[in-house]
């Protein structure tokens, strides 16, 4: 298959296999490391991207479903020298440990933000339950996410 | 149905009233006790008993709010005419029943009156409650008595002029409501019997799946095909039940006792939160349902053949099945934590799209506390139109039933209240009633 | 007195006290008459084995130690930029490699600062003394008036050198030596300062940082088909059908050993599930029933030591409780399945991991493939959070195997979250029985302990201790070992730090493992702290008196006082609040290994009384780890620790039936998430400037345990006492 996907405000050609899971085709064809792979079962949120600016697990979503949407991954809300509000507040609260499932609780909580910028800590908490921490993390990445939400 | 029809159709009934005036809005009040009953004036059997029948009724689902402590309300309920919060049922004196006799609990359950003699609103099931014989609402009284007594006012209700005006409640019971208990039918044995009175009564099932009219009230003509609740369909369980595969006595006792099946997946939204409840209901109890609602269930059979001709007709859902859904539910990992095979499924072979919509956008969630199945939903990634392709070519590809007609509308409509569906975890045993319970 | 000469003494304190404790990696004592090197520079004494500094003034600090997730990269680059007065983003630090690093066994145990961290910093003392020692050489000045900033030193007069133009002048292959002149706590300017972790700006912005990101020109991916149960051997095989699958490189069969490579990833895991299917297996594996461990445990041959056996006299007992404790199986279920990649080239073998242990791991894999270790490089990588040995010594195993297959190609195997939750080594489960007698004062008189366990480390090692070893090779995994005292691997922590007068303890060795097992974080600290500070809970209700009380009355080491105390007043702790309301708070404390850090947590918790569902409402921890380096990572390492330790031990355990592991996914080994994370968490540090560096990454996981079931059993009335409390199942 051929297809295209606008990724991080860009349109890129993609020749993967429409069966492929979106999650290879950014890492594997694209090179992106933010969304990772933790069960490709749609049980942990690692994967977690955006599409059309809403949540998804790129592990179970083929390319085929995707062709011609919006992509947003973690490398799109921003860089190392210029960082987005939301890895700003992730970097000031160090709301990390590991950090192997910091991008995909990053996506999740940057749909969260995009439906309702204001969000509360009850509604961050239930956005965030469909993605995993192992470490314990979780009370800096809440923190992190009221941060950006009273931006 | 709609606030439109309800509006109208209570209206009708308000001329009625005014016509009639003849239902006193104030029955007796029933004096109050002088205290709460001690707990230690109920033997534990009958407590004991009273758990059993208190989990089959579900009275926790609707009587404790999220987050809530047990059966002390403040859940807020959904009905066509505002919103209801249930009553704080626990034994304290002031905001719960503690100062209710046992015969006032009863008159609650059969007529729908509170102690004071003020009508409850129907989305209390009393309609099917009063079916419930003497010996299990004493129980029941003796279980709700003794547990712990929380002091919880529930919110006011939201219900607007003139839906609140009680008395019309009374013409409302005088028109929808057959008083019980539940009376044997002699031309079946005493299983059936029991599983009727259970099933019919306390286990209120047919509130559910049973559709309703435009008042609110169970249409008596159309018993158990099918209803709506908080997004979801309940399935007709009757004549016209539309599973694919026949459901037997054991398969149904399963499913309604553990929350799946291998044959019949698992129970979803609001049936999910039911069966984590009837985990703790009395097997005997459970096996007359089962053979009640199974004795009365039509087969109509039609699942299985695969229709690979369905493929050239839609080649966007083959495509999307075949990607996306193929790989959990042609795999080799069976229930409940694998995918169910979908030529099984009624999901797919039922009266109503609303549920395999509602699978595609929303899965299942994982549950926090325990082994759960999880399957992600797809509302991020598929558009309107690709839920309607893959829903009708799941259709035509796994039943040999015609195409539902309305798919785009309950597509649209699932997505739009989406934070009003349900979304439930799947059923699971609870913590053992051995270690916990009681004080 | 002489601020320098009293760290000195209490450093040279620090000197005997390793030596007079026996590590499992086998430091030996000192030798007569001479010092010993702190920390890891007994073992490489060679200074620029640590340090080095080129011409430029860049520094290269090397660590035998691994970056887990724990921040340990952040903290020895603040302990070297401290003693080395250069600032920190002028240090590049070498991890864990068997080409580059000293060999500092594996990153584990809670010991990377009080090894390679006190190394680190004695070394980077003595590189600045020498740099300053060639100034004054070269000025004729006094070194003691020369100062040193920012990788320059000065003088009074004015004058400067730059660190580069000194270095070129030094040979640091010297010995280091065991008084190096280390600053004052009061002095430091990036020691004990919540320095942000340099690794955190890249994961947040999608920089390679971990293994499972390394890409190399030419690299194949590749999948292993595991057997579905422990000890398979493969009965039939028919590869034709994969091998011809467009885009598939090779299958590969050794032995029971299969696999496939292929160009790219989705093609691997497609070929992956399809190759399974042509597979069948001899299975043989026997497990035991998963819902009566504690008694499958007890029924095992066990060998027997007493650890300790202390028989004081004691007033007669008023009162005797006695009490037993369990544990299941535990999981890593590190949130990135393992992952490795190995290239052979030339002869060579380089293989990148995240092992916990470079060199042992190396050594295991030469074994397994018979090749010398001096032609096999290892390096660490950066995985997902590790908590013990988990599967990356097998996933670089395999990776290893398969470059031998498909040589010249580099090649990267990942384990599917399957095959990491179902082949990764467990916590072992436990089995404590614990009985005591209390006299008329309330005082504990009498204690006598048991703890029932298998090995807690199977660390390779040897190539027996690899997956791939085993069934490629059919070597077996080596008889097990007990960790021996003080460490202790069981046992660990199953000597209270209670003053006891009469007290028994026996630590029963099990060598039958039915199931995989190795260490996972805090190792048998978990289970025991949980078993002593529950049971600790019970008899104070038993003496009527308040648990923390309690607790006060039985210690004597004034830093574990001082921890409680912190604890409970933080905390709140209301004495006498009555038991059964709905509402509980529950204390515990430990020392971790009784040598580490010091942790005493309070919590409170909320049970419906109706279905016993329980709620973590919020924590509060005191911590003492000695010299903090980085507050902010201690903070975050027991804020973590409290929450993993909270899902452990409300719902984790591993499943299985009669042959098979069944627990393999989320949906089957459920963990914890946001909708039962407490309301809050707070940790206090209570910060000992200028004491020795005390492990702190394991301390939280046993007194977390033990706090959660004493509140409750406070808010409920209720005593569990068999892990895990709270876990629905759906049958």
């Amino acid at each position: 298959m051929s297809g295209r996907i606008e990724l991080n405000g860009e349109w890129r050609e993609v020749r993967s296999e429409g069966d492929t899971p979106l999650l290879y085709v950014l890492r594997d064809e694209l090179g992106l490391n933010g969304a990772k792979y933790g069960c490709g079962l749609g049980q942990c949120g690692a994967c977690t991207v955006l599409v059309d600016d809403e949540a998804v697990f790129s592990c179970v979503t083929p390319l085929s479903m995707v062709d011609g949407k919006r992509v947003t991954t973690v490398e799109g809300l921003g860089t190392v020298e210029h960082p987005g509000p939301l890895q700003r507040a992730f970097v000031e609260e160090q709301a990390a440990q590991c950090g192997f499932c910091i991008p995909g609780m990053m996506m999740r909580a940057a749909a969260l933000l995009r439906a309702e910028p204001h969000a509360d800590e009850k509604r961050i908490r239930e956005a965030l339950q469909p993605n995993l921490c192992r470490c314990g993390t979780h009370m800096r990445i809440l923190r992190a996410v009221k941060k950006a939400a009273q931006a | 149905m709609n606030a439109g029809a309800a509006r109208n159709a209570l209206l009708a009934l308000a001329g009625l009233a005014l016509a009639g005036s003849c239902a006193t809005s104030e029955t007796d009040a029933i004096a109050r006790l002088e205290a709460a009953p001690p707990p230690t004036s109920f033997s534990p059997a009958l407590v004991e008993r009273g758990a059993r029948l208190t989990a089959l009724g579900d009275c926790q689902g609707c009587h404790t709010a999220e987050d809530g402590r047990a059966f002390a309300g403040g859940r807020p309920v959904e009905t066509p005419f505002g919103t209801i919060y249930s009553t704080n049922i626990t034994p304290e004196p002031r905001t719960g029943i503690g100062l209710w006799s046992e015969q006032a609990f009863r008159r609650a359950l059969r007529e729908g009156l509170d102690r004071g003699g003020r009508h409850l609103y129907p989305a209390f099931p009393y309609d099917r409650f009063t079916l419930a014989s003497d010996e299990d609402i004493r129980a029941i009284y003796a279980f709700l008595m003794t547990r712990p007594p929380v002091s919880a006012p529930p919110p006011r209700n939201r219900i607007p002029f003139p839906f609140n005006v009680r008395s019309f409640l009374a013409v409302w019971n005088a028109l929808y409501l057959h008083p019980g208990p539940w009376k044997n039918d002699p031309a079946h044995d005493a299983r059936w019997n029991r599983g009727g009175e259970l099933a019919e009564g306390l286990g209120h099932c047919s509130s559910c799946h049973t559709p309703r009219n435009a008042l609110g009230a169970e249409r008596g003509d159309r018993h158990f095909e099918g209803g709506d609740t908080e997004g979801w369909h309940a399935y007709a369980i009757g004549a016209t039940s539309q599973s694919p595969v026949g459901w037997t006595e054991p398969a149904m006792r399963k499913y309604l006792r553990d929350g799946w099946e291998a044959q019949h997946g698992v129970a979803r939204g609001p049936m999910a939160a039911v069966s984590r409840g009837l985990v703790h209901a009395d097997e005997g109890d459970l096996a007359a349902i089962a053979h009640y609602i199974v004795s009365g269930m039509g087969h109509a059979g039609g699942g299985g053949a695969r229709k690979e001709s369905a493929a050239s007709a839609n080649a966007q859902g083959e495509r999307l099945y075949r990607d996306a859904c193929a790989q959990c539910h042609e795999g080799d990992e069976s229930l409940p934590f694998g995918g169910l095979v979908l030529a099984q499924s009624i999901g797919v072979a039922g009266e109503s799209p609303r549920n395999l919509v509602n699978m595609i956008l929303y899965g299942l969630p994982a549950a926090g506390d325990g082994t759960a199945p999880i399957m992600p939903g797809f509302a991020g990634a598929m558009s309107d139109a690709q839920v309607v392709a893959l829903s009708s070519y799941l259709r035509a590809r796994f039943t040999n039933r015609p195409p539902w007609p309305d798919l785009e509308s309950v597509v649209a409509k699932a997505r739009k209240e989406g934070e009003r569906v349900a979304k439930t975890p799947a059923g699971g045993a609870g913590l053992d009633p051995a270690r916990w319970g009681g004080t | 007195m002489n601020a320098r000469r009293e760290f000195l003494r209490r450093s040279g304190g620090l000197v005997v006290a390793f030596s007079l404790a026996p590590y499992a990696h086998g430091q030996g004592a000192a030798k007569a008459g001479k010092p010993r090197l702190p920390g890891s520079l007994a073992k490489d004494p060679y200074l620029d084995a640590w340090i080095r500094v080129d011409a430029s003034g860049a520094v290269t600090v090397f660590t035998g130690k691994a970056e887990l997730g724990q921040g340990i990269k952040t903290a020895i680059l603040q302990v070297a930029a401290e003693e080395l007065d250069v600032a920190m983003d002028r240090i590049a630090l070498v991890t864990a490699d068997t080409a580059r690093t000293p060999n500092e066994g594996f990153t584990a145990g809670s010991h990377s600062l009080q090894d390679s961290g006190t190394a680190i910093r004695n070394a980077a003392a003595q590189v600045r003394a020498l740099l300053v020692q060639e100034a004054a050489r070269r000025w004729n000045a006094e070194a003691r008036a020369l100062t040193t900033a920012n990788g320059i030193v000065s003088a009074p007069d004015g004058r400067r050198a730059r660190y580069g133009e000194l270095a070129a002048a030094l040979d640091l292959h010297v010995d280091a030596r065991p008084d190096a002149p280390l600053k004052e706590a009061s002095d430091f300017r990036v020691m004990d300062r919540p320095v942000p972790r340099v690794d955190i700006p890249a994961k947040v912005t999608g920089g390679a940082a971990y293994v499972h990101d390394l890409r190399l020109p030419g690299m194949l991916h590749a999948r292993v088909v595991r057997p579905p149960s422990y000890g398979a051997t493969l009965a039939a095989f028919d590869p034709r059908s994969v091998e011809q699958r467009p885009g598939v490189v090779k299958v590969v069969r050794d032995g029971s050993f299969v696999a496939v490579v292929a160009e790219r990833e989705w093609t691997a895991i497609q070929a992956m599930a399809e190759l399974a299917r042509a597979c069948r297996w001899n299975e043989s594996a026997r497990l035991p029933d998963e819902g009566k461990l504690g008694a499958f445990l007890a029924s095992l041959p066990s060998k027997d030591d007493v650890i300790l056996d202390r028989g004081g006299a004691s007033a007669a007992p008023a009162r005797t409780l006695e009490a037993s404790y369990s544990r299941p199986y535990l999981a890593h279920g590190s949130i990135g399945p393992s992952c490795a990649v190995a290239h052979l080239a030339d002869g060579r073998l380089t293989v990148w991991s995240h092992t916990q242990g470079v060199y042992p791991d190396r050594k295991a894999i030469a074994e397994m493939l018979g090749m010398p270790e001096e032609k096999i490089r290892l390096v660490h990588a950066e995985g997902a959070g590790c908590y013990g040995h988990n599967g990356a010594d097998d996933a670089a195993a395999d990776a290893a195997l398969i470059a031998t297959h498909v040589s010249g190609r580099p090649v990267r195997v990942q384990w599917m979250r399957e095959q990491e939750l179902a082949w990764e080594p467990f916590g072992a489960a436990m089995l404590v029985r614990v009985r005591a007698a209390l006299d008329s004062r309330g005082r504990i008189a009498d204690w006598e302990y048991a703890v029932w366990s298998n090995t807690h480390s199977t660390r390779p090692g040897t190539g027996g201790s690899l997956l791939a070893g085993q069934s490629a090779r059919g070597l077996r995994l080596p008889p097990p070992r007990a960790i021996p005292q003080p460490e202790g691997g069981g046992d660990r922590n199953a000597i209270p730090l209670y003053v006891l007068p009469r007290a028994r303890v026996t630590s029963r060795f099990l060598e039958d493992m039915p199931v995989r097992v190795s260490a996972l974080r805090s190792l048998g600290a978990y289970m025991n702290v949980f078993a002593v500070e529950s049971f600790m809970d019970e008899l104070a209700d038993a003496a009527g008196a308040d648990p923390v009380d309690f607790r006060l009355a039985h210690l004597d080491d004034p830093r574990a006082r001082d921890v409680v105390r912190t604890a409970a007043e933080r905390f709140g702790w209301k004495k006498g609040a009555a038991a059964g309301s709905g509402v509980g708070q529950g204390f515990a404390f430990a020392r971790y290994k009784n040598l580490a850090a010091y942790c005493a947590i309070a919590c409170e918790a909320e049970v419906d009384l109706e279905t016993g569902k329980p709620r973590l409402k919020r924590v509060v921890a005191a911590v003492d780890s000695g010299q903090v380096v980085n507050p902010d990572g201690l903070r975050n390492q027991i804020e973590g620790a409290i929450v993993q330790s909270s899902s452990w031990t409300l719902y984790e355990r591993v499943a299985f039936d009669a042959r098979r592991i069944r627990s393999i996914d989320w949906q089957t080994y459920p963990i914890l998430r946001f909708d039962s994370v407490p309301e809050s968490v707070e940790v206090h540090v209570v910060d000992r400037p200028g004491a020795p560096f005390l492990g702190s990454g394991e301390a939280g996981q046993g007194p977390m345990a033990a706090a959660l079931a004493n509140a409750i059993a406070h808010a409920s009335r209720r005593r569990l006492r068999d892990l895990p409390l709270a876990r629905r199942e759906l049958s």
